[in-house]
């Protein structure tokens, strides 16, 4: 049951994500990919879980590491991504 | 998972999404990337709570020093640096998605459901892949390894051997007892970033915008994936999310490019030679160029005097010379003049989807004037000058024409239709996909060679001096 649920999320994010991509003009395709990829960072998630449960100090090393990559993926790719945005004037 | 849980993830799903939406106009778009970033804040400290770990000052360490790096690296990029950055943040993604589901597998891989292990094997797989695929995208991107494709001796051989035992380790790993299983998983890991590298070191420069797009989908896809894992319902719907978009603009990009993602990946492109037959393009160069100097003198003024549309076609050499600002300084200078202008900008103008409306963004030229080539292209016709700077493949002519050359097919600006066309290249060689420019041959064409900054920066000096 539980991974058929998961599945439909895909799915169904997938779908809806398509549908709303498809209407960013050209134009802003550059600070589009970067502020998905900053959203991608969402993977600090289960840094944070996973790091915050791990029961041994190597895997807790792990856990730190991979906070700090997603924090750097999700802060720097919203702050590129908001300077880019700012550039563009009518 | 309580639903009270279920229900917040979703409506930060949804603002994600409406942020995006946002996104879709000039207007909105700085409030929809601040919208999705407050949105990932409310998670993470949705999950902190939720897990009651929010007083662990490992994890604030950790947050606290990514942000602060992300930050700086954010604050120091140029916009011409933009793509090497989004694909280097690309692949931390990765890496911190095949980090988690290292963690899980170390943790408590024999107590996993199937389910979960199949997907921590493919978290492994994907986010190995766009981690170091990305790093070397980005080196490439940045000038610090060749741009060429490099292509190993048997390197299609090795790619899918390396991917297939990578595959065959992880359903290995399903039927093992548990040191086995873990030291299979590392290894897959190194298969996997070995695979990464294979994969991206024979593209080439040219073919970086579907590159880039293409490692954007993977790193979505390896944080829904690793959301299966641990079955986290708010990264499984973002991944997904930014997965579908990677997929969009690689879509586009390949369509853009008339190049299909095989070919892409084949690196086939740096194969094409011009037909040895064929005049030499450098001899020619020389007696062009004389040409438009001696005995046109008078007729380049009254093309500039009589100008009443111009459009400027931008290409990425237009960036190398960073000759931006010139070229904001000509948008004045004719404007002022009552002339009108617009800029066509080809969908791979540049080293990702989009770059090259950031960089004239960057320098004032106000978004209205950037026009997508379907938008721009029937106008040419009734225009009485063009303008290429540091553009080949996307005005070649030859992508309708010549069959069998790499770019045939491949929509390009219909630059040839103007009635007069001024090209301002660094030189006559052909662009990256290596087929001559018959344009460089038309009548109506003048060739102005060298960097674009000095030769845009001469075109000022005789506006000015002819409208004064």
């Amino acid at each position: 049951m539980k991974p058929l649920f998961l599945l439909a999320i895909f799915v169904i994010a997938a779908l809806l994500g398509y549908r709303v991509i498809k209407e960013v003009p050209s134009l802003l395709h550059t600070p589009l990919m970067s502020g998905t990829n900053a959203i991608s960072g969402v993977t600090i998630l289960g840094s944070l879980v996973s790091t915050a449960l791990a029961g041994s100090s190597g895997s807790r090393f792990l856990g730190f590491i991979a906070v700090v990559l997603a924090s750097i993926n999700l802060v720097g790719g919203f702050v590129v991504t908001d300077r880019m945005l700012k550039m563009f004037r009518q | 998972m309580p639903h009270i849980y279920i229900a917040v993830s979703i409506v930060l799903g949804a603002l994600v999404l409406l942020g995006i939406r946002w996104m879709s106009s000039p207007k909105t778009a700085v409030r929809g990337n601040r919208l999705s970033a407050l949105s990932m804040l409310a998670a993470v400290v949705l999950v902190l709570w939720y897990q009651d770990i929010i007083n662990l000052p490992l994890l604030w360490m950790a947050i606290a020093l990514g942000s602060l790096i992300g930050y700086i690296m954010a604050v120091r990029a140029t916009m011409l640096q933009m793509p090497q950055m989004v694909a280097l943040f690309n692949g931390l993604g990765g890496g911190a998605s095949l980090l988690v589901a290292l963690i899980e597998i170390l943790e408590n891989y024999a107590g996993m459901p199937l389910f979960n292990q199949v997907a921590s094997q493919l978290a492994l797989i994907i986010g190995g892949v766009t981690l170091s695929g990305s790093i070397i995208a980005a080196l490439k991107l940045d000038r610090r390894i060749a741009q060429q494709p490099v292509i190993l001796k048997g390197h299609s051989i090795l790619a899918n051997t390396t991917i297939a035992l990578a595959l065959a380790l992880a359903i290995t790993t399903f039927f093992t007892g548990i040191p086995m299983a873990v030291l299979l998983s590392v290894a897959i890991v190194l298969l996997a970033l070995l695979y990464g590298v294979l994969f991206a070191i024979r593209i080439g420069g040219a073919d970086m915008p579907i590159t880039i797009s293409l490692l954007n989908s993977f790193s979505g896809l390896a944080g829904a994936i690793c959301g299966f894992t641990i079955e986290e319902p708010l990264l499984i719907a973002v991944g997904a999310i930014v997965g579908a978009s990677g997929l969009i603009l690689t879509q586009i990009m390949c369509q853009a490019m008339n190049r299909s993602l095989a070919h892409v990946f084949s690196g086939s492109i740096a194969q094409y030679k011009a037909d040895p037959d064929e005049t030499d393009p450098k001899s020619e160069a020389v007696t062009e160029e004389t040409a438009v100097e001696v005995k046109e003198e008078e007729t380049f003024e009254q093309i500039l005097k009589n100008a009443q549309k111009v459009i400027v076609i931008p290409g990425y050499g237009l960036a190398l010379a960073q000759a931006q600002e010139k070229v904001k300084e000509l948008l004045d200078f004719w404007e002022a003049q009552g002339v009108e202008v617009k800029f066509a900008i080809h969908p791979v103008a540049g080293r990702m989807p989009g770059h090259m409306n950031v960089l004239l963004a960057e320098v004032d030229v106000p978004y209205d004037k950037l026009c997508e080539m379907d938008q721009i292209n029937p106008e040419f016709a009734e225009t009485d000058l063009a303008v290429v700077i540091g553009a080949c493949d996307v005005v070649n002519p030859a992508a309708n024409t010549v069959e069998g050359t790499p770019i045939y097919g491949m929509p390009v600006l219909n630059v040839e239709e103007a009635r007069h066309v001024f090209i301002y290249n660094l030189d006559l060689n052909p662009g990256y996909s290596g087929v001559e420019n018959p344009l460089y041959k038309m009548k109506h064409v003048r060739l102005c060679l060298g960097d674009a900054k000095e030769t845009l920066g001469q075109l000022l000096k005789e506006l000015t001096r002819i409208f004064e």
